[in-house]
């Protein structure tokens, strides 16, 4: 595996991804969400007066909208990873590309670069912008800037990426099985499913969104990850593709 | 940049088979192709073409048999990197990136290939200019002409100088000019001792740039130069038309022997193995017989009278 000709694929669709304004929508939309709707939740709610934001309930709010970050990361490169292998197909460009000396691996590895490093980006970015404004809007209320902190470091570095990566790989399988971005993406659609069970699990209680928690989360979802793998690889091989995908 | 090979024999097969479930895709194919030649692989849609470019492009596995490209073994998980060193394909689709300019698709498969900076740049002046395209290098693959994104993928199969080139039906749905200009640049890599083998439906072309021709239909049909197969398939007419016929020429001809003659106004024909030795004593029969010969014409057997016949016996 060399990572040089799996970064060279990944440029190849970053150049492509600059002249498709819906990859772009789809990068930057979630981030704008999360980092300008929540503080702005918290800075009006806290303006109505009803006392619904005290600073005991505050710190609990803020963990459960952090947890949109990680929904975020995992929404994100579906369209991404949708579009870089259902394009291709569209455009069987992947049958010259498979005639070169590079490894299936390579190809598939250079795919999935390109749809991680953008969601991080921008997620990253957002999530940057995101506890600025919350600490700016809740400052007077706490005492304290609540961010950055443990709980919510551990969910940038450990939660963001194996979310980032269970979506790029369930991408790449339903890709195989489609012939539109569309389609792709409406099967794509399932895999909020797990995320939003753990939203409402934390929020009855069953599941706590702190340190423990988080890295349980991420343990679990690792497993997937590993999982998915081995299945994405599978679909992804040279016979395969020409001789069985859609 | 390009590996040297330093077989004769640049693409070799042996009862190369390959099965797709209970389907027999190809069946013990066995062929050779000679470094520098243009093979024309012939066949019917559906006679597994493409499977064997894809077997010979290591892209899909082989089910039973061996060939070797450039010395290596398909199949050999080794080899078969080697093999896509050494090899340029030209899908039956063009499969550009339509989103990148023509220079940027040809750039990138020139850094997929690790050619330097100064090859890539000299390698696509060089082919975008024999195609005719170095004018269209900074538009978008896609909103090229069929045509253009024909010879971009040309170009594209060629950036790291390739001793083997495989084509996939280069010409088909080209306008007569794209289609020349495709044959003759195809002819200008002959001259560069490129080895190409172009699977076609079209036998004109075929026939007119092709060292040898195979015909495919599951099994390997026939394989030959154009004059062999045509020779092959002993359907050759000779047409001679007379100022006016009689009964005393016809009694001549009779004692010739000739298969299928048959006599329609003042056109007489039939069938003809050689007709450089056997012709003349017709023409001598006819004259000594007292008619005047007005012409006298070789038809029929053309290589895609050869194909439709050999295609139909192996059916």
């Amino acid at each position: 595996m060399r990572l040089s000709k799996a970064w060279l694929i990944a440029r190849r669709d970053f150049k492509v991804f600059r002249r498709q304004k819906n990859i772009w929508y789809s990068i930057i939309i979630f981030p704008i969400i999360i980092s300008v709707l929540f503080p702005t939740i918290i800075e009006f709610a806290g303006r109505s007066g009803r006392g619904l934001l005290s600073a005991a309930n505050l710190p609990n709010l803020l963990d459960s909208f952090s947890f949109f970050i990680v929904i975020g990361a995992a929404y994100i490169p579906l369209g991404i990873a949708s579009y870089s292998i259902v394009g291709e197909k569209i455009e069987k460009s992947l049958e010259p590309l498979l005639a070169t000396p590079l490894t299936d691996g390579e190809i598939l590895l250079g795919k999935a670069i390109a749809a991680m490093l953008p969601t991080l980006a921008a997620m990253y970015a957002g999530a940057a912008v995101f506890m600025v404004g919350i600490d700016a809007v809740t400052f007077g209320k706490l005492g304290y800037y609540y961010f950055p902190n443990w709980t919510f470091g551990v969910l940038l570095l450990v939660l963001v990426p194996v979310a980032v990566v269970m979506s790029v790989l369930y991408s790449i399988i339903v890709s195989s099985r489609v012939n539109d971005a569309r389609s792709a993406n409406s099967y794509g659609i399932l895999i909020f499913l797990p995320f939003m069970a753990i939203y409402f699990a934390s929020e009855i209680r069953i599941i706590s969104l702190d340190i423990t928690g988080f890295l349980i989360i991420a343990g679990i979802l690792s497993a997937i990850d590993i999982a998915l793998y081995f299945v994405s690889t599978a679909a992804f091989q040279r016979e395969e593709i020409l001789t069985k995908w859609k | 940049m390009s590996s040297r090979i330093l077989v004769t024999i640049v693409i070799d097969a042996e009862n190369l088979t390959k099965n797709f479930g209970n389907l027999t895709a190809v069946e013990d194919l066995t062929l050779h192709v000679d470094e520098g030649e243009v093979f024309g692989f012939l066949g019917p849609n559906g006679a597994g073409k493409t499977t064997t470019v894809r077997m010979l492009c290591c892209l899909i596995s082989k089910t039973s048999g061996s060939a070797k490209v450039g010395g290596y073994e398909i199949g050999n998980k080794e080899d078969s990197l080697k093999i896509r060193k050494i090899i340029g394909l030209v899908p039956d689709n063009v499969g550009l990136s339509e989103h990148l300019t023509a220079y940027d698709n040809l750039d990138f498969y020139g850094k997929i290939y690790d050619c330097t900076d100064a090859e890539r740049k000299e390698n696509i002046r060089r082919f975008l200019d024999m195609l005719g395209l170095w004018d269209k290098r900074n538009v978008l693959a896609g909103t090229l002409s069929k045509g253009m994104k024909q010879k971009l993928a040309i170009a594209r199969a060629l950036i790291h100088d390739p001793d083997v080139l495989f084509m996939d039906e280069p010409t088909a749905n080209l306008d007569p000019e794209s289609a020349t200009t495709v044959r003759e640049f195809i002819l200008e890599l002959k001259k560069e001792k490129k080895t190409i083998f172009l699977n076609t439906h079209n036998l004109d072309e075929a026939q007119r740039i092709c060292d040898k021709i195979a015909i495919l239909n599951t099994k390997l049909v026939v394989m030959g130069t154009p004059d062999y197969l045509e020779q092959a398939v002993k359907g050759r007419k000779t047409v001679i038309t007379l100022e006016q016929t009689s009964d005393k020429i016809l009694n001549a001809l009779s004692k010739l022997s000739l298969k299928n003659l048959e006599h329609k106004n003042h056109t007489l024909s039939f069938d003809v193995a050689d007709p450089e030795s056997q012709n003349w004593k017709v023409v001598e029969a006819i004259v000594l017989a007292g008619g005047h010969v007005t012409t006298v014409d070789v038809v029929g057997s053309t290589l895609e009278d050869v194909y439709l016949k050999l295609v139909r016996e192996s059916e």
